[in-house]
């Protein structure tokens, strides 16, 4: 019955109306990730338009500024468009094509899933339109302006806080309304089965390249793989190579605003409880009747 | 018999949806009242949450004016089971996961049996899942109401076999709101249904005139109203308990 589940959490709390597109979809992943062909294009995508492998590099001075262990940042924003974000959207948008989508949406935050989803939708030959919270348009108003510019069509959602939840609420929506020849980019690892999945594979060379870059340079594993989360997916990119390998202490740092004590933060996993929105169960900032804090 | 079935023998079945505190649980008390003797046979009572994925802007902005008039899940069960011997007609609940599983599953179903509520509509969560709900449905005696939509295509004979109260079948793609036309073959899902159960099929999303009405009652047993009614109160405010009634009247008369 129930599929994508990690443990309690996961699952498929979607609209009727979208069960048979998320089903398309996995059967499309199964198929594709462990197709020859497509592998070595979205390989070849990865290395010749994003720039992969992104650089391993020893932070000096900060190590010594802070006196403890050797810091090597992993630096995902020297990939084009400047973030993570691109290894998911090549990834899925490749997919998208190959599924024949000729249009895809997608939700953002500050802006940079929207900025990679808009270029790979512009070098792929596919439509795009980007669903962003209106306030978080007027925050990041360089980011719409590149979106636009790459020739998305950026919609400011003017729901509930204006913000990245009201983005994904507004791009599930239109969803439901076009399916046939659209895909919904998910840029973070939520929403419904299977894209907490594909969203974590295609990050995943994140960590498999930190693992090698640092066995070239150290000789070893690290002690410990760092890294913030928010939707989680430069967090499980980074981490999920290293999962099995028990010496590596995984470290997720979450936004805690003004004070995991102070009700203005974004800390779900701090201080959310479990829920069932946006397709999952999982940790949502809710009061006692549900209702989802506006973060 | 149960409630539910016993509203499809009146004729097609009118079911009017509202948002439980739009704008405010009084008023949402006096419309349960008035529309079942105005000819509702089944009211759908929305319970309001923050973030409703599968509505349209009517109904989200009637979720957050019931909200900020301080509505909650709790005051809705007390109003309901207060008002529920003057209330002539099946009630139903259509709320989304999050407030049921917040509420506690469990509890959420204990509260629906006791205030009389017979039928829950949750359209985030698919037939996959259902195992989140049944057992405490079954546990309470509440009928878990199937969705089928203009996509369900080859899973409508798993969800009809083993749907429960009546089949909800989605007559348009996207969200709620009222459409100017409604183009989805919805007798071919009605009788995509029927080959396998003879459960009620009521045709939701979108209908709001008369004659929408009565063309879609051609090809299903009930026909479901939501943003139309949401409309009339979000216009009419207090005023809206005539407007709303006259309305249901007319649309009732118009599928009989």
């Amino acid at each position: 019955m129930s599929k994508g589940k990690f443990g309690i959490h996961g699952g498929q709390f979607v609209p009727e109306t979208l069960m048979n597109a998320i089903n398309e979809f996995e059967d499309a992943y199964n198929h594709y990730k462990d197709d020859p062909e497509f592998v070595a294009e979205l390989d070849t995508l990865m290395r010749e338009y994003a720039g992969r492998p992104s650089l391993l590099y020893y932070a000096e001075k900060m190590t010594k500024d802070l006196g403890g262990a050797k810091i090597y940042l992993k630096r995902e924003d020297l990939n084009h468009t400047g973030a993570h974000k691109i290894n998911n959207c090549l990834g899925q948008c490749l997919l998208a094509k190959k599924m024949g989508k000729t249009r895809v949406i997608a939700e953002t935050g500050a802006g940079q899933h929207g900025v990679a989803t808009a270029t790979v939708a512009a070098l792929l030959g596919l439509e795009c339109e980007i669903y962003m919270g209106k306030e978080d348009t007027i925050r990041q108003a360089l980011n719409v302006y590149r979106m636009r510019l790459l020739g998305a069509k950026v919609h400011a959602v003017e729901t509930g806080a204006m913000t990245l939840k009201d983005a994904v609420n507004e791009a599930m929506r239109e969803w439901t309304n076009r399916v046939s020849d659209t895909h919904y980019v998910l840029g973070s690892v939520m929403g419904p089965h299977p894209f907490p999945t594909v969203v974590r594979d295609f990050q995943s060379v994140i960590g498999k390249e930190i693992k090698s870059q640092l066995k070239e340079k150290e000789g070893r594993l690290p002690d410990v793989v760092m890294a913030c989360v928010g939707g989680g997916s430069n967090a499980i990119g980074a981490f999920y190579d290293f999962i099995d390998d028990e010496s590596v202490r995984l470290i997720g740092c979450e936004g805690a605003g003004l004070g995991v004590d102070n009700p203005k933060n974004a800390a779900t996993m701090a201080n959310g409880t479990l829920g069932i929105f946006h397709g999952m169960k999982s940790y949502f900032c809710q009061n006692e009747y549900g209702q989802i804090a506006p973060v | 018999m149960t409630d539910i079935k016993a509203a499809f023998q009146n004729g097609k079945a009118f079911i009017p949806f509202v948002t439980a505190g739009d704008p405010d649980l009084e008023t949402t008390e006096k419309l349960l009242i008035t529309m079942s003797e105005s000819g509702a046979d089944i009211i759908e009572i929305g319970i309001p949450f923050s973030d409703p994925i599968a509505e349209g802007v009517v109904i989200q902005e009637a979720d957050l004016r019931a909200l900020a008039s301080g509505t909650t899940t709790d005051k809705i069960f007390d109003m309901v089971k207060r008002i529920r011997p003057q209330v002539k007609c099946a009630l139903a609940t259509m709320t989304y996961m999050n407030p049921i599983f917040a509420y506690g599953t469990d509890k959420f179903m204990a509260k629906c049996s006791e205030c009389g509520i017979s039928a829950v509509i949750v359209p985030d969560t698919p037939f996959e899942e259902k195992d989140e709900l049944k057992p405490y449905c079954d546990k309470h005696g509440i009928e878990l109401v199937s969705l089928i939509a203009p996509t369900s295509h080859d899973r409508i004979r798993m969800i009809a076999e083993e749907a429960q109260g009546f089949v909800y079948c989605v007559s348009s793609m996207g969200v709620t709101g009222v459409r100017s036309e409604i183009t989805t073959d919805v007798g071919e899902m009605v009788r995509l249904v029927k080959s396998v159960s003879d459960i009620p099929c009521a045709i939701g999303f979108g209908i709001s005139t008369p004659e929408q009405a009565e063309k879609m009652a051609q090809s299903a047993d009930g026909v479901i109203v939501g943003s139309a009614i949401v409309k009339i109160i979000a216009k009419h405010g207090r005023d809206c308990i005539q407007p709303v009634c006259d309305y249901v009247k007319q649309m009732k008369e118009a599928i009989m």
